[in-house]
């Protein structure tokens, strides 16, 4: 059953810290969402820290009993773990003693426990604190008092859930069932691309001068991707009068936007005339290997962006997949985390076409460069207009899944997300 | 392989990407070639994947046609400064060459920045006209993150 926005949460405030939301309107955002203090730390604890499911790894990152990755929900920094029957844990990286870091690298494989490297602390693989270095002392002087009980010291532990080879963790017990958050539509979007095992092919973080919700917008945003980048459109990746359309996840935090290859009939004039920039007859590949390409997935979908709410992003680009994880790293900055890959069965051709095929995403995209910068326009653009509002009003007003993408319905439905998770 | 001359050929490719004589960058190269830029840590971990990613002299080309023609982003230029190579050795005509390099990214507000640093791993071999070039650059950045966005080859 997909989740409904009128299933409110029991705090709502229907009143942001900054008075009432503006016009009530789902097609109108004030622009201190990307510049409040409160307003993000209070997301940190009711969006990531909250009841949504939050992107923490790939099942591949960890296939052994005992190998581990660190990453954050929001601010809170986690290690995710493959126990010893094979289940994933996932906990707090905090020492319950004195709270430093229990495991500081990426990733990697700790056999049976962590061991904090302060005074060795020790956890075993579901994070329950098992050892304290010197706990009886020495010769019996010193050491823990007699009645300590280590169970009532133990990070505090994350649920954990798999779909599709993604790993997704979450703090809050109520929280309902992966395919349930992500909605019937979208998730039958994702098992399309993650239908067999994968394959990691590298990985790269890229540190955006932005509020990490500027990131979130821009991907779930179908009306700019043809008009800001000119690769897209010159080369017919994706136009707004090629096939497609946007899904919306009925309580609107998640999206999958798609373009299909077919010809543009009628409207393949409609770039002219509007003059829109990006449709570029000065611009031809030398070596157009970068878009050599395979139908793949037997439906003519050649682009497909989705999205989960909050931060988990998962691209098709052609022969080009990715996912994307959005870490917010303060007010007016975030890590954006690259990790592209095939699948295990790939042959040796496939493979080598998506290498080529990465030099279209990433920091360095000849499609994404563009993404890298434009959220930090508007964060400067908006630097004295905290009480002002964008207007996200493409399409109209609501959040239903649309067959264009000319619409904002899919930004419109992160607010909607947004603001019932915020209670705003 | 004379070091002189490896030390001539990385100092004519870093002057030809900070004085943005982008066009000259590709004719350092042989056709077909390979330049990748990655990081030590994809490297490390055996992962094929680059942010950028040429097997031709023409994909090289197609990177500097769209950074002056296709890709919007903020004036931006660098500043390379480029240390000593040490050959490692040589395979099929080719010497391999390790030189470390680092980068200023110089905003158009005069901003800045340590950029990257890291090592071009590189087989260098003479072409028909005897002048030395690159059959193979890696730029294996030391660091995993690159911040906002790359227009600019490193």
């Amino acid at each position: 059953m997909d989740i409904r926005h009128d299933e409110g949460f029991p705090e709502t405030l229907n009143q942001t810290p900054r008075g009432a939301w503006p016009e009530d309107s789902l097609a109108r955002v004030p622009y201190w969402v990307y510049q409040d203090e409160a307003n993000y730390e209070r997301e940190m604890r009711r969006l990531f820290e909250g009841a949504t499911w939050n992107f923490v790894c790939l099942e591949a990152d960890i296939p052994n009993r005992g190998d581990y990755r660190t990453n954050q929900v929001g601010a809170l920094p986690v290690i995710v773990v493959r126990g010893p029957d094979g289940q994933i844990n996932c906990f707090e990286n905090r020492c319950s003693h004195r709270g430093a870091l229990i495991a500081f690298d990426d990733g990697g494989n700790v056999q049976n426990n962590f061991k904090c490297v302060y005074h060795a602390w020790s956890y075993d693989l579901a994070g329950n604190l098992r050892g304290i270095a010197f706990e009886r002392g020495i010769n019996g002087v010193g050491g823990m008092p007699k009645d300590f009980c280590r169970d009532n010291f133990s990070p505090r532990k994350l649920r954990t859930t798999t779909l599709c080879g993604l790993v997704f963790a979450t703090l809050s017990p109520d929280t309902p069932p992966i395919e349930d958050y992500i909605g019937s539509e979208v998730t039958a979007r994702l098992k399309r691309v993650l239908n067999r095992p994968i394959r990691v092919m590298g990985r790269f973080t890229q540190p955006l001068p932005n509020n990490w919700k500027l990131y979130v917008e821009n991907v779930k945003d179908t009306y700019h991707a043809s008009i800001l980048h000119t690769f897209l459109a010159t080369f017919r990746i994706s136009r707004l009068t090629q096939g497609g359309g946007v899904l919306v996840s009925p309580d609107g935090g998640n999206h999958s936007s798609y373009t299909i290859a077919i010809p543009e009939g009628a409207n393949a004039g409609a770039y002219k005339e509007q003059q829109i920039r990006s449709d570029n007859d000065q611009f031809a590949l030398a070596d157009p290997g970068v878009l050599e390409s395979v139908e793949e997935f037997g439906d003519h979908i050649q682009l497909q962006i989705l999205s989960v709410f909050p931060g988990f992003i998962l691209q098709q680009i052609h022969n080009c997949l990715a996912v994307r994880h959005v870490v917010p790293r303060g007010l007016g900055k975030m890590d954006l985390v690259w990790t592209y890959f095939g699948f295990e069965d790939d042959s040796a051709e496939m493979y080598a076409r998506r290498l080529r095929q990465q030099n279209l995403v990433g920091p360095a995209g000849f499609i994404s460069m563009e993404d890298g910068c434009v959220g930090g326009f508007v964060q400067r653009g908006t630097a004295a207009a905290a009480d002002h509002v964008s207007v996200i009003e493409m399409g109209g007003a609501t959040t239903e899944s649309q067959a264009t993408r000319a619409t904002e319905a899919s930004v419109r439905g992160f607010w909607k997300a947004y603001r019932r998770h915020m209670g705003y | 392989m004379d070091v002189a001359r490896l030390v001539e050929l990385n100092a004519a490719y870093a002057r030809v990407i900070d004085s943005e004589q982008f066009e000259a960058w590709p004719e350092l190269f042989h056709d077909p070639c390979l330049y990748k830029v990655t990081t030590a840590d994809n490297v490390a971990r055996d992962l094929p994947s680059g942010i950028i990613y040429a097997e031709s002299r023409g994909m090289l080309h197609d990177r500097i046609s769209s950074l002056r023609k296709v890709n919007i982003y903020e004036r931006q230029r660098y500043r390379h400064i480029v240390g000593l190579p040490v050959v490692l050795g040589q395979a099929n005509g080719a010497a391999e060459v390790e030189t470390p390099f680092l980068i200023v990214r110089i905003m158009r507000d005069g901003t800045m920045d340590l950029f990257a640093t890291g090592c071009y791993r590189d087989k260098v071999k003479p072409d028909a006209s005897g002048a030395l070039r690159f059959a193979e650059r890696i730029v294996i950045c030391d660091g995993g993150r690159f911040d906002t966005l790359v227009a600019i080859p490193f």
